[in-house]
């Protein structure tokens, strides 16, 4: 049962091998991992925008979409082909080069880090030794793309839209980055596979006090990275209509959003990869267990974008780099004394309590400094 | 205090000015007197009138009115009415804008809908019509259009027909293509 | 969406670092989701940052003013709901009322404590709703929106039970008001009074314990009171700079000297204040309707002894005269200035429109600030195009 899928590309090349030649049968293991992930990646994004639907609709004390199929669960196709049969419109003057190429390197990028996720024992689809650096090189291309989406598109509110947007991802990236440090420092490799190994027997990094405050940041840039709420100025609807991608119709829309809720779920998955112990777990199948905890992060992604307002740009960028930047520093000292006082048992109390204060008086040291951004409480006089 | 006392208040503090009491209001004979007239009124220790609720023109066909209604903040229970009264022909009242900001919006839509030319606003232009208008709707000679006239296509789809338009519609057509004019030789107001 | 961007760019020199800057020239709407009507605001930016706003209004002009010059005073009353067309129930009354010191009217208790009733009612739904929008304006995606919604809703079945629309109600006549509140009715009001605190309580916890709302609404587009008053604000803008002033205290009018409530005061005059002041106002306004639903007792609900002019409704001749009557409309002062020449259409109807006016210092308080908080800005003053339009 844990290794079904596994099983099933074993016997498919081993029936290659006995028809053709050992090369092919190299190919076909390829082909089948590659045609996996090409199926499963939209799949996955189809069904999330419905999960997010009825979701944000259950919160908002209405039901989401019941009509199309029992439950609404063929309204994602109704939407693909909505999508598929709309006008390609390209305003007059806008860059036709960029226009078109926007959508493609928003979208690939997305699909690409599909490749180094562990979806379960002995199932990432190809196993680097460098996948955290493959991965976080690799997320960073989508930030040219909503450039060329803004510039191309000949539009004002598009070119405010891409600017922002590309300044919050640049500004995302590092206090993310930073935050992985301190897995790399515990298990000494950069293989996604490794990572998850090393949390065996309930070690998850998530229970220690570095790994709890890493999980938060690098989840908390993630959701900034993937352009979603309360990050999510760069299509502010009501602010700037849709932003960078105002200007696109039909499927290259399609691509956006598709690249959207693809990088909503690489993220969540990247996140229980390297915090919550990927697809560790008792009793149940190695890819239930992914699966589960990549989608309790996704909903509370979808938590945060039905209750959460928007930040405006220069809190955003504060939050950054005043806050996050410095705490996610912060947490690699504290991860090293862990390591240095922690011996062969992981729950070691010295090795828990010294880092544990350091983060405490760390936050309540920043959370001062940040103060003309923390809310005041105003009197209001009743008078007759 | 009663109209006729403020009436002498206002006489006493500033000589030279000339009011009438109308109905319930005071007239400010001359246009000239009234930024001079409502500045004493804001700062005045007795009256403090130093909030302009509304400003608004009336049309009676003689004449054109400008009509103010000033209320206090501090006395809650003084209010006065100002009016002044200008001609059609040359309608100047100066603005009211340096002591009451409130005016500003108010008194740019008495000259859309008036006329009223306010000397002295910083920045007097149509408010609820488009900027090329030419007509003032509200007053009572402005001729409305009719909702019985043809346009271009009406006229073009009858001759096509075979009905014969008369040169009065043709011409008229014409004359409200090109923008704005609202100009009509014949017709009845319609009753509402 | 697509007419958005005439673009005007001009270069300036901006002189402390000589570099040549250019500042955009942005038109934001007619077409917009966030500004809550046919509204343009034209906005030069400088990166993110306001230099000059400038509104353009106009677009929803009906010129209803020309219009009831032409029809009879009872034929005003269902346009004056299309005005601020939120709140019908306070337009009405204000028409009424004005119309009814014209002509020297008396009306029944019973008829005011409806009339009471009804604008309160109207005043909930208005500040909840505009609530709600501020937080769909800052991004929270509908759902404290429909949160408030919810409760509307009930007040609108109300509103369809008594006048049989749910919006546009043409309730009120001069001289009292259309049908009578049946008991079951009156049931339905005291039902929603005493639910409602209980939603306020939760509705207030995401205004004032949500940090994002804090950071964003705090000092953020600050009104000075002096400025206030000299622009003519009225309403929450007004109270919320800390001015004391409500018209339902200074003229009490209809029968408000019979309720006791309070007027709560802002203290800085931002965006925050002016939302909490409405949210302390929906609380006054339930002791108002709580008390007013105590004192309602039976009776006639329309004068019983009018004066001759007003023997027959629809040829109403008032006396020569003028009167301005105006009301705490949920959104400020709401004044109507008519003339009547003694012919059954009035010579000169006017409306003192508070949305219009409170859009004076707009421009005044947007300046230095970003184009995200001109959008909330815009919302916290609490315009409707009906009225700006008229």
């Amino acid at each position: 049962m844990d290794q079904m899928f596994v099983n099933i590309k074993a016997a498919l090349v081993g029936l290659s091998d006995k028809v053709f030649p050992d090369w092919v049968g190299v190919l076909v293991s390829i082909a089948v991992s590659i045609v996996a992930i090409a199926l499963l990646g939209p799949l996955i994004m189809m069904y999330l925008t419905l999960i997010e639907r009825k979701v944000v609709a259950r919160m908002q004390n209405r039901i989401g979409p019941n009509r199309v199929g029992k439950y609404g669960l063929l309204q994602p196709l109704a939407d693909g082909v909505k999508m598929l049969i709309k006008e390609d419109i390209v305003p007059r003057n806008a860059d036709k080069v960029l226009h078109l190429l926007a959508p493609i390197l928003i979208v690939a990028p997305a699909l690409l880090v599909f490749a180094v996720l562990p979806f379960g024992r002995n199932m990432t689809a190809v196993d680097l030794n460098v996948g955290i650096l493959f991965f976080a090189a690799i997320s960073s291309i989508g930030t040219i793309g909503i450039f060329m989406a803004a510039w191309g598109s000949n539009n004002k509110f598009s070119v405010l839209g891409g600017m922002r947007s590309v300044a919050q991802m640049i500004s995302y990236e590092i206090p993310m980055v930073m935050s992985v440090v301190p897995v790399l420092l515990a298990v000494g490799s950069l293989s996604t596979n490794a990572i998850v190994e090393a949390q065996a027997d309930w070690h998850w990094f998530v229970f220690t006090p570095w790994g709890f405050l890493g999980c938060v940041i690098f989840f908390l840039c993630g959701v900034a990275e993937c352009n979603r709420s309360p990050f999510d100025l760069a299509e502010a609807e009501s602010e700037i209509i849709a932003g960078f991608h105002t200007e696109y119709s039909g499927m290259k829309f399609a691509l956006f959003y598709m690249a959207e809720f693809m990088s909503a779920f690489t993220i969540s998955g990247m996140t229980t990869t390297l915090f919550l112990g990927g697809w560790q777990g008792p009793l149940l199948p190695s890819w239930l267990w992914f699966f589960l905890k990549t989608y309790g992060l996704i909903f509370i992604m979808l938590w945060f974008r039905a209750t959460l307002p928007r930040l405006r740009v220069d809190q955003l960028m504060a939050l950054a780099w005043k806050f996050l930047l410095p705490l996610s520093l912060v947490n690699i000292v504290a991860t090293c004394i862990w390591h240095f006082l922690s011996d062969e048992a992981f729950f070691t109390p010295a090795a828990f309590l010294v880092p544990l204060a350091l983060l405490v008086f760390s936050y309540w040291g920043l959370m001062k400094l940040n103060q003309p951004y923390m809310p005041e409480k105003r009197v209001y006089p009743l008078v007759d | 205090m009663t109209l006729d006392e403020v009436k002498r208040h206002i006489e006493k503090h500033l000589p030279g000015v000339a009011l009438k009491p109308v109905r319930e209001s005071l007239l400010v004979e001359n246009p000239l007197d009234l930024p001079r007239v409502v500045e004493f009124l804001k700062a005045d220790g007795v009256l403090q009138l130093n909030y302009l609720s509304s400003v608004t023109g009336v049309d009676y066909l003689t004449f054109l009115e400008c009509v103010y209604h000033l209320y206090s903040m501090e006395n809650k229970t003084y209010s006065l009415q100002l009016r002044v009264r200008v001609d059609r022909e040359n309608p100047h009242v100066p603005s009211l804008v340096p002591i009451f900001r409130g005016a500003e919006f108010q008194e740019r839509e008495a000259y859309d809908m008036y006329g009223f030319q306010f000397d002295g606003h910083p920045d007097l232009r149509r408010i609820l019509m488009w900027d090329g208008y030419v007509g003032y709707p509200m007053r009572k000679d402005y001729k409305q259009e009719d909702s019985e006239v043809l346009d271009r296509d009406d006229i073009e789809w009858l001759q096509k027909h075979g009905v014969s338009v008369a040169e009065e519609h043709i011409k008229m057509a014409e004359s409200l293509q090109t923008g704005g004019e609202s100009e009509q030789p014949e017709s009845e107001q319609t009753e509402g | 969406m697509f007419e958005k961007m005439r673009v005007k760019t001009k270069v300036i020199d901006s002189g402390k670092s000589g570099l040549d800057t250019q500042t955009l020239e942005v038109n934001v709407g007619p077409q917009h989701p966030s500004t809550h009507g046919v509204f343009r605001m034209t906005i030069v930016l400088d990166g993110e940052v306001v230099k000059s706003l400038r509104p353009v209004m106009g677009y929803l002009h009906r010129n209803h003013e020309q219009i009831a010059e032409n029809i009879t005073y009872s034929a005003s009353m269902p346009y004056t709901d299309r005005l601020d067309y939120f709140n019908s129930m306070s337009n009405n009354q204000a028409w009424a009322m004005t119309v009814e010191q014209l002509a020297e009217v008396e009306i029944p208790d019973r008829a005011e404590y409806i009339r009471v009733i009804m604008s309160e009612l109207t005043r909930l739904v208005n500040h909840v709703s505009v609530i709600g929008f501020l937080l769909n304006d800052m991004g929270a995606f509908f759902t404290p929106t429909l949160f408030a919604f919810r409760e509307r809703e009930k007040v609108l079945d109300v509103f369809e039970a008594v006048s049989g629309s749910r919006m546009m109600c043409n309730y009120l006549r001069f001289g009292g008001v259309n049908r009578d509140l049946t008991d079951d009715q009156l049931g339905q009001i005291k039902k929603i009074v005493a639910d409602f605190p209980a939603f306020l309580d939760e509705f207030e916890t995401l205004l004032a314990q949500n940090e994002i709302v804090c950071m964003r609404c705090q000092n953020v587009g600050v009104l000075p009171a002096e400025l206030a008053i000299n622009a003519s604000i009225t309403g929450p803008m007004l109270r919320a700079s800390g001015v004391n002033y409500d018209i339902r205290k200074v003229d009490q009018y209809s029968v408000y000297d019979r309720f006791e409530f309070k007027i709560p005061l802002g203290e800085k005059g931002d965006v925050y204040d002016r939302y909490y002041v409405r949210m302390l106002e929906m609380r006054e306004s339930l002791k108002i309707l709580n008390q007013a639903l105590e004192q309602i007792e039976p009776g006639p609900f329309m004068a019983p002894k009018v004066p001759a002019c007003l023997k027959n409704p629809r040829n109403f001749k008032p006396p020569v005269g003028e009167a301005y009557g105006r009301v705490e409309a949920p959104k400020g002062e709401l004044g109507f200035y008519v003339v009547s020449d003694g012919s059954k259409e009035p010579w000169r109807y006017h409306v003192r429109a508070p949305s219009f006016i409170n859009l004076t210092v707009l421009e005044a308080m947007c300046i230095g600030y970003k184009l995200a908080d001109a959008i909330v800005i815009l919302g916290s003053i609490d315009i409707v195009l009906g009225e700006v339009d008229r």
